[in-house]
């Protein structure tokens, strides 16, 4: 057949000519129309990619200059317009013609009109932006009296049409709803169809008029408004229960014939309509006996009607079985429904034999017997030459999978595997094999080759899931310890053997699987020495195909294994091999390993064996290190300040705004100062002589936490600064300036908390949907507005007092009674305030401060209180908004619970619950008080919550609390 | 809904591709190499059902074709379509352009690219069936072409066309 068709273009050219060959105006329209024949020859006569590449390319510059050229009539454009759909088609870039095709549409007559809206809507995308020159055109059209313009102009609606110029067009569309003709109401019912589908909240409102077009007199017009209610009622089946009668009563009237006979396709009636209206019902009778039962009779009687052996009747069928199965079920339906699916199954014919078994997969949970049944021809369609079949079988195995018959049924997968080469296939396969392995696997040495076969095969492309799971299910077992160390002992002789074949190439998914196995469990194998599997491990990452992703993989198996033996040749080699690799991180493993093998014991305890399950107890704030730190500092050596501190540093001096993203200088509670953005670093550098140095350096140092604060988003670490309250720490007297130090040293503290304990990666979130709050605009006064205790205004000390009764005294006093405890100073904070504040408007110019702090908040508490209703509570009005900081007191009872200050916490988080929040993170604590602290995350704002408990037997008289804000991060 | 509808000759040259989600170019070119690819090594012993590689849209997707002549028609279509539905669509498709063109050929779909578009438009619009009674369709089609009366015929191929259409197949399929 094809060959005819090439020899009857082979025949064009002389055609061709013989129309050229005619002189006068209409030779001109004959050459010009034939220059698609002459393209579509000469692409069919040539041979190679590269020639049609080449013929393309110069039709299309000819094609370039033609349009543009200003003389081009309409319907010369016409003629291009169809050659550039044809060269597109070819899959060439025809953009050039893209405007003259919406220009064609705008100024065409009707026909050219017709190719310019066909031209558009196979060039452009939904939301290129040419498109939006078309709404006028499309609107101008819709209003057209020309029943073929309107029809033109809604095809084009429903298949492109931007988004956000829907309500220019809606009105006009819903008015065609109305129309006279037939045919617009059809397009104009699948027209809001597509809006329904790109923008559904727009044509909510005209839910009303979809109920219109399902009554409509018209069959067609009614069918298009199926599609909509199919659609409607899948989001949401319990919306349109009541329409349930009338789509019985519809499909009652097709299937008995009411129909006018146009609508009969070989004497079925309506055979697309009854499918629609199936699915439909199929849909709302789910799980709902009433609805259910209301349409028994209908398909008692499809099932009954549908008898002619047409194609379209068994579509028929297949709609009513799928739908008998789907609503509430009606023994005696379901015995006509199995006997159906039999008449599938069965059938001679292959379409109908797929669609038998996909018809039994669906009912095999419900009715595993049909399965039973068909079991022999089942088992045929095993071996049944059609892949789709024989897939199709297999889809059906399984569902019907059990711990009998998982060896035959995978083996049956697998085969099917071997032979298949798509990707797609694969990865389905394969996820299903191991999906029944871990379920099902009958004993060790099965599972463990099993999964073999799975990571050969599904190699690279399989879901990462797969090894992942299979690694896990190695390292956490099951109840039976010595079962598994059976399983892993399998595993890794199984692999030991597959490494022996020489010249056989494993997936690097697999390499990394057997990689880590062996480095877990080859101790099991009760060697002397793991010479053997290193040389093994050493050949694989000698060899340049393995990938340097799994060679990572490899060399920490060796590194694993290294611990265990006492001395190897071949580690050596691979050391002096890899110490000078080009690839910078095998370097590194290779120097960490010569380094460990140095220290046994440290290698012993970095590397423990079968441990991997354990959580290592990592300290993230190096705190072993605070002592080594406070020595260095107090010998007056620099603080340490992280990298991006040094350049916000070196950035802040450029800006006016400061947008340190750390809550170091926060505290700056003494400073009034409208310091230099330079002046910021200030606290760092005092806080080396302060007790707190420590700590302070602690939190310099803690690198990854800090650097986790710089998200995508922006300034993370901003907002940290922010919510780890600032709390000033008036305590320590040294200097003024350790204010300070201290603040930042808490603020860090807070952060090493938060970030050690697991719900780190939710912190983080929280922290940053509430991050952006505040850097959405550059000035912090956003935050205030919703209560934030950010502020940089936090400084300024008017007071206002709101004791309230409450019940938690939000009092904060994290930072009094934290370093009360580390020097015992008298909690002199007002005075200490007052001091920082003065003096920080003159010396914070002198001092260089940290980079960081946007905003600051400090906090003080008095903490020699007494009594807790006396709680004051003191900030800055200007802070918070509608005095938005109250302070509570638990009630009576609470209150001889508060001792534990958690209780009380919890007690409030619990009240909090459906918002987010923070952990209760404790801020610091001294013998007698302690204070800790949580954010509430609400739509519109950020609540802090301090809560003080005393814990000693005595009362307080008082608690102070004061905000004050600074100003530093005004520049 | 239909996701695309796809035409290529035994080469695996396109002969009209119009898809109804939207695909960047390449894509497009893509899934009808894929497409074809997956298509053209099938038997003709074999359902006319071939599940969607990756390109189209995974596991929800399926092909339906239907091999006529020199030319593949391929539905690639999301499970809300019934297959033999889907199926005799595509019947009622090459029976109308049988009608429009008398006696269809590739040769017309290569010439008459818009025109076939244009009848397509009448039965599927933004992936949804719209029309599927071959009369109906004609009419709209008449109703359309006698604008086009006016103006000489683009172009008459009076060739002898090979026959798209073997009915002794479509009738027991």
């Amino acid at each position: 057949m094809s060959d005819i068709v090439e020899k009857t273009l082979t025949a064009l050219p002389g055609l061709f000519l013989q129309n050229q060959s005619v002189g006068g105006p209409a030779g001109v329209k004959a050459s010009f129309s034939s220059r698609l024949g002459g393209l579509v020859r000469g692409i069919t006569a040539l041979t190679s990619k590269h020639e049609e590449e080449k013929l393309i390319q110069q039709e299309l510059s000819n094609l370039k200059a033609t349009v543009s050229a200003p003389a081009t009539t309409l319907k010369m454009m016409k003629e291009c317009m169809v050659r550039l759909i044809y060269c597109e088609m070819l899959g060439y870039d025809a953009s050039f013609g893209y405007i003259h095709a919406i220009k064609l549409a705008q100024q065409g007559n009707l026909l050219e009109k017709r190719v310019g809206y066909l031209a558009v809507s196979l060039f452009l995308h939904e939301n290129h932006e040419l498109l939006l020159l078309l709404v006028n055109t499309v609107v101008k059209d819709l209003q057209s009296t020309n029943l073929v313009e309107v029809c033109m102009a809604l095809t084009i609606v429903s298949q492109i049409f931007p988004r956000e110029m829907i309500p220019a067009v809606l009105p006009l569309i819903e008015d065609k709803l109305q129309h006279s003709k037939e045919i617009i109401r059809r397009k104009a019912v699948l027209a809001l169809y597509k809006f329904h589908l790109i923008a559904p909240n727009q044509v909510q409102h005209i839910h009303i008029k979809f109920r219109k077009a399902l009554c409509d007199r018209d069959v067609g017009v009614m069918a298009a408004s199926l599609h909509i209610y199919f659609r409607m009622i899948k989001e949401n089946p319990s919306a349109y229960k009541d329409l349930t009668g009338s789509f019985v009563t519809i499909l009652k009237q097709v299937v008995g014939g009411k129909l006018p006979v146009d609508f009969n396709y070989h004497s079925v009636p309506a055979p697309w309509l009854q499918i629609q209206l199936l699915r439909i019902l199929g849909l709302l009778g789910k799980d709902d006996q009433r609805t259910s039962e209301l349409m028994y009779d209908v398909l008692d009687e499809s099932l009954r009607r549908a008898e002619l052996n047409h194609n379209v009747t068994y579509a028929i069928l297949f709609e009513c079985v799928h739908t008998v199965y789907s609503i509430y079920p009606k023994s005696e339906l379901l015995e006509k429904a199995a006997k159906c699916i039999g008449k599938f199954v069965l059938s001679p014919k292959i379409n109908l034999k797929y669609l038998g078994l996909k018809a039994l997969t669906y009912v095999i949970q419900q009715d595993p017997t049909l399965a039973l049944q068909h079991q022999m021809t089942i088992i045929e369609c095993l071996d049944h030459p059609d892949p789709i079949i024989k897939r199709e079988t297999l889809e059906l195995l399984y569902r019907i999978t059990n711990a009998q018959n998982i060896t035959v049924i995978v083996q049956k997968m697998l085969e099917y595997l071997h032979q298949s080469k798509e990707e797609y296939i694969i990865v389905n396969l394969v996820g299903k094999i191991a999906e029944l392995a871990e379920k099902y696997a009958p004993d060790n040495a099965w599972f463990i080759q099993t999964m073999n076969a799975v990571f050969s095969v599904g190699g690279d492309v399989m879901h990462p899931d797969i090894p992942n799971n299979f690694m896990r299910l190695l390292a956490e077992g099951f109840d039976d310890e010595t079962e598994d160390q059976q399983l892993r002992l399998y595993a890794v002789q199984s692999y030991l053997t597959l490494l022996d074949v020489e010249n056989v190439f494993y997936p690097q998914k697999f390499l990394q699987v057997m990689s880590w196995v062996l480095g877990e469990y080859y101790y099991l194998l009760d060697k002397d020495t793991p010479e053997e599997v290193l040389t093994k491990l050493y050949k694989l990452l000698m060899n340049a195909s393995v990938s340097s992703e799994t060679k990572a993989w490899l060399i920490a198996a060796v590194t694993k294994l290294t611990s265990q033996a006492h001395s190897s040749n071949i580690v050596e080699r691979l050391i002096q091999e890899f110490t000078i690799s080009l690839d910078t991180c095998m370097r590194q493993h290779a120097f960490e390993l010569k380094h460990l093998r140095e220290n046994v014991e440290l290698m012993k305890s970095l590397l423990p064996v079968d441990k991997s399950c354990e959580d290592m107890v990592v300290d993230a704030s190096l705190s072993f290190l605070d002592g080594f730190v406070a020595e260095e500092l107090s010998q007056g050596a620099a603080p340490y300040k992280p990298h991006h501190q040094r350049q916000e540093e070196k950035l802040s001096q450029e800006k006016v705004l400061n947008f340190e993203p750390y809550g170091l200088s926060f505290s700056s509670s003494g400073f009034t100062g409208r310091q230099s953005p330079a002046g910021i670093s200030l606290g760092s550098d005092i806080s080396g002589n302060s007790a707190e140095t420590g700590l302070k350096e602690t939190n310099g140092l803690k690198l990854e936490g800090i650097k986790k604060l710089w998200g995508k988003e922006g300034y993370l670490p901003k907002k940290e600064g922010k919510t780890g309250d600032e709390t000033e720490a008036p305590p320590v007297p040294q200097e003024s300036i350790i204010m300070e130090t201290v603040d930042q040293t808490l603020i860090k503290k807070d952060q090493c908390q938060v970030l050690t304990q697991s719900k780190e990666e939710k912190e983080k979130q929280l922290l940053a949907s509430s991050l952006f709050v505040g850097l959405g605009s550059e000035s912090t006064v956003n935050l205030l507005g919703k209560a934030d205790t950010v502020s940089h205004k936090f400084r300024r000390k008017s007071k206002i007092k709101e004791t309230k009764s409450g019940e938690t005294t939000s009092a904060h006093n994290r930072t009094c009674s934290y370093f009360s405890s580390s020097s015992n100073a008298t909690y002199e904070d007002g005075y200490y305030l007052d001091t920082l504040q003065d003096r920080g408007d003159k010396e914070l110019n002198k001092l260089s401060l940290n980079s960081g702090l946007l905003d600051s908040e400090s906090l003080t508490e008095l903490p020699s209180v007494e009594k807790l209703s006396n709680c004051k509570l003191s900030s800055s009005p200007s802070l918070f908004t509608d005095n938005s900081m109250e302070g509570f007191q638990p009630s009576q009872s609470t209150a001889l619970s508060v001792a534990n200050e958690t209780s009380l916490a919890a007690s409030l988080l619990e009240e909090t619950s459906e918002h987010m929040h923070s952990d209760l993170v404790e801020v610091c604590h001294n013998e007698t008080i302690s204070l800790s602290s949580f954010k509430i995350w609400k739509d519109d704002c950020l609540f802090m919550v301090w809560s003080v408990s005393n814990k000693s037997g005595l009362e307080l008289e008082s608690a102070d609390l004061e905000i004050a804000p600074a100003e530093n991060f005004k520049g | 809904m239909i996701k695309a509808i796809l035409i290529f000759n035994n080469h695996g040259k396109p002969r009209l591709s119009k898809f109804y989600q939207p695909y960047s170019e390449d894509t497009q070119q893509q899934i009808i190499r894929e497409t074809f690819h997956l298509v053209s090594k099938r038997d003709e012993n074999v359902c006319n059902f071939l599940e969607g590689g990756l390109l189209i849209g995974g596991s929800d997707n399926k092909l339906i074709y239907r091999h006529y002549a020199t030319l593949y028609f391929v539905f690639c279509v999301d499970s809300s379509e019934s297959e033999l539905g889907i199926l005799d669509l595509i019947q009622v498709f090459v029976e109308t352009l049988d009608k429009c063109f008398e006696n269809v050929c590739e040769l017309d779909l290569i010439f008459h690219v818009d025109k076939v578009h244009n009848i397509l438009a009448e039965m599927v619009m933004g992936g949804m069936v719209l029309e599927t009674n071959m009369n109906e369709i004609v009419t709209q089609i008449d109703a359309q072409n006698k604008l086009e009366k006016s103006e000489p015929p683009v172009m008459e191929v009076h060739l002898q066309k090979s026959t798209l259409l073997e009915r002794k197949r479509f009738l027991h399929l």
